[in-house]
């Protein structure tokens, strides 16, 4: 079970929150829209590292709001929560 | 090789059974095989015992990185069928249920095969509609598969509580008889027995650290033993899969999460089947030590970590309270956790890679100890004619490519398309 550090809210239980995935992954702008590769790699490949991760959550059932962790997938450590990432 | 049979069980009880010969093991790492099997699960052993039984290529070195079926083979609640929708993922799962049925004899290995029918409850009308449809697609691919009402169901399983009055009143079920569960260990150690006899060297706390590679095509590994020189590199370590390709420069459509499962005290036998719940996602069944084998929705996010969280367990736990309402005084015995490997549509990657004869059998995520034999079987094909066998085709990396995915559950893509 993990406590999950909302910038808004503040530690919370994991149930609170649903999960987004890899924050590294980009949605191709500029140039790389119309590159399938670029689109391939976007919405299939993941580096799935382990060790650091940065990835998504969402604040479901608390401020709604989506920001960015670090967290490592082999320890659960949350490392870094940069403040207000998305608004 | 010592045959085990009831003359030669009755032989070594005079000597208290203190001179059964090792099973495998023993010899000495060679600078160069024909073909290295990274990881030594049920996929790696397999595919090597096959290369062996099937091919005569016994050049061959199988090097795990902790101990045999120390990974998802040994943590997984071992359950065994073929009711799939697609035809790809079908005929792979009942090829695999085929072998499993003749397995013991074959390997001279008893991997306790139990064949107690595989329940998968509906607890909507939609939900009795796409088992139906499920149902019907297997029966025109010739795979045994029923439908069950409220009261068929209540005979096959008298425990289930099938009042309409409860949160998921449960409408029927598909029902396959063949389906049923399997001695997860004995599935490793006698692929591993089978493949030793045939001579194929096996080295486990032997993790492979790197790839040979060079003009984009491999030619051995790197291990703390040393490098080791090889034809054909063939991995197979389920979570560790994404962090493989890493090493050989490439990236593979996969997440690693943290599925795990957890057994309750032995009991005498009260659930005679598999039962899984769809709704809520929860599945059971009594191992032949009798304990509650139970496992549910793996973790949502990635993790190496091979453990799960406690509202997992409770979520699971109240599920199936639901379902069997006896179960709220068992208690739980012990949990833990395997690393799986998702893929983007919930379906294995199998067969060639960027690289040239370095293969991959990976992406078997939650699903995949059902596929051990078929796995090894098409795997060893490949291996040995350069080509994917009908049955692994399908599976290729490159469907994510030019969009011939085998999504299942037409979810993806996620990592949780399972
Ligand atoms: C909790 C749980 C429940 C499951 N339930 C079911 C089920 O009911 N039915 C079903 O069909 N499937 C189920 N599965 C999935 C199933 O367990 C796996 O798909 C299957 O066992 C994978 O087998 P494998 O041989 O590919 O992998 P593994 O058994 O994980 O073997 C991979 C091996 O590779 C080794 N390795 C890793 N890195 C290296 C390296 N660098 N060098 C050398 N060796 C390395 C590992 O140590 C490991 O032994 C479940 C999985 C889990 C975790
Ligand atoms: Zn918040």
């Amino acid at each position: 079970m993990l406590l999950i550090p909302c910038p808004w809210c503040g530690e919370r239980h994991e149930s609170e929150f649903t999960y987004g995935g890899d924050a590294t992954a980009t949605i191709p702008s500029g140039d790389q829209r119309e590159d399938t590769e670029a689109w391939y790699q976007f919405v299939y490949e993941r580096t799935n590292p382990a060790g650091d991760h940065a990835e998504y959550w969402h604040h479901s059932y608390g401020c709604s709001k989506w920001f960015k962790i670090t967290r490592n997938t082999l320890n659960n450590n949350i490392l870094d929560v940069p403040e207000s990432s998305q608004s | 090789m010592q045959q085990y049979s009831i003359l030669n069980l009755a032989k070594h009880a005079l000597s208290g059974h203190m001179r059964w010969s090792r099973t495998f093991g023993g010899r000495k790492l060679r600078k160069r095989y024909d073909v290295i099997i990274v990881g030594g699960g049920g996929h790696g052993l397999a595919t090597a015992y096959y290369l062996a039984k099937n091919y005569g290529i016994t050049n061959v070195a199988v090097l795990e990185k902790g101990w045999l079926g120390g990974g998802n083979t040994g943590r997984n609640t071992t359950m065994v069928r073929s009711d799939y929708l697609l035809p790809a993922n079908a005929d792979f799962k009942e090829f695999s249920l085929q072998l499993w049925e003749e397995l013991s004899q074959k390997l001279n290995y008893n991997v306790m095969l139990s064949q107690r029918g595989y329940v998968s409850l509906a607890c909507s009308d939609a939900e009795m509609e796409a088992k139906t449809q499920q149902a019907n697609a297997l029966r025109l691919r010739g795979i045994d598969c029923n439908i069950l009402n409220i009261d068929e169901l209540k005979k096959v399983c008298p425990e289930l509580d099938v009042r309409q009055n409860t949160r998921y009143p449960i409408q029927g079920a598909l029902y396959q008889a063949r389906g049923g569960i399997a001695r997860h260990d004995a599935v490793a150690w006698g692929y591993a027995r089978g493949a030793h006899n045939k001579g194929i060297d096996i080295f486990e706390n032997c993790g492979v650290e790197d790839f040979i590679i060079n003009n984009n095509r491999v030619s051995g590994v790197k291990t703390a033993k040393g490098d080791i020189m090889a034809d054909t590199v063939v991995v197979s370590v389920a979570g560790s899969s994404g962090l493989m390709a890493a090493k050989a420069g490439f990236t593979l459509p996969i997440e690693t999460l943290s599925a795990q499962a957890f057994v309750s005290e032995s009991l005498k036998p009260i659930i005679n089947q598999v039962v899984s719940f769809d709704t809520g996602y929860a599945f059971i069944n009594q191992s032949d030590k009798g304990e509650l084998v139970m496992g549910g929705h793996m973790e949502p996010h990635n993790g190496y970590h091979q453990r799960g969280g406690f509202d997992r367990i409770e979520n699971t736990l109240s599920t199936l309270v639901t379902l069997f309402p006896f179960l709220s005084r068992v208690r739980i015995m012990r949990t833990w956790g395997g690393m799986v490997d998702n893929s983007m549509d919930g379906a294995p990657i199998l067969g060639d890679t960027p690289v040239e004869r370095l293969l991959f059998n990976s992406g078997w995520g939650y699903t995949g100890f059902k596929a051990t034999p078929a796995s090894g079987w098409t795997m060893a094909h490949h291996i040995a004619t350069g080509e994917p066998h009908d049955l692994s085709e399908p599976f290729k990396l490159s469907r994510f490519r030019d969009g011939s995915l085998v999504d299942e559950h037409g979810t993806g893509p996620y990592p949780t398309a399972y």
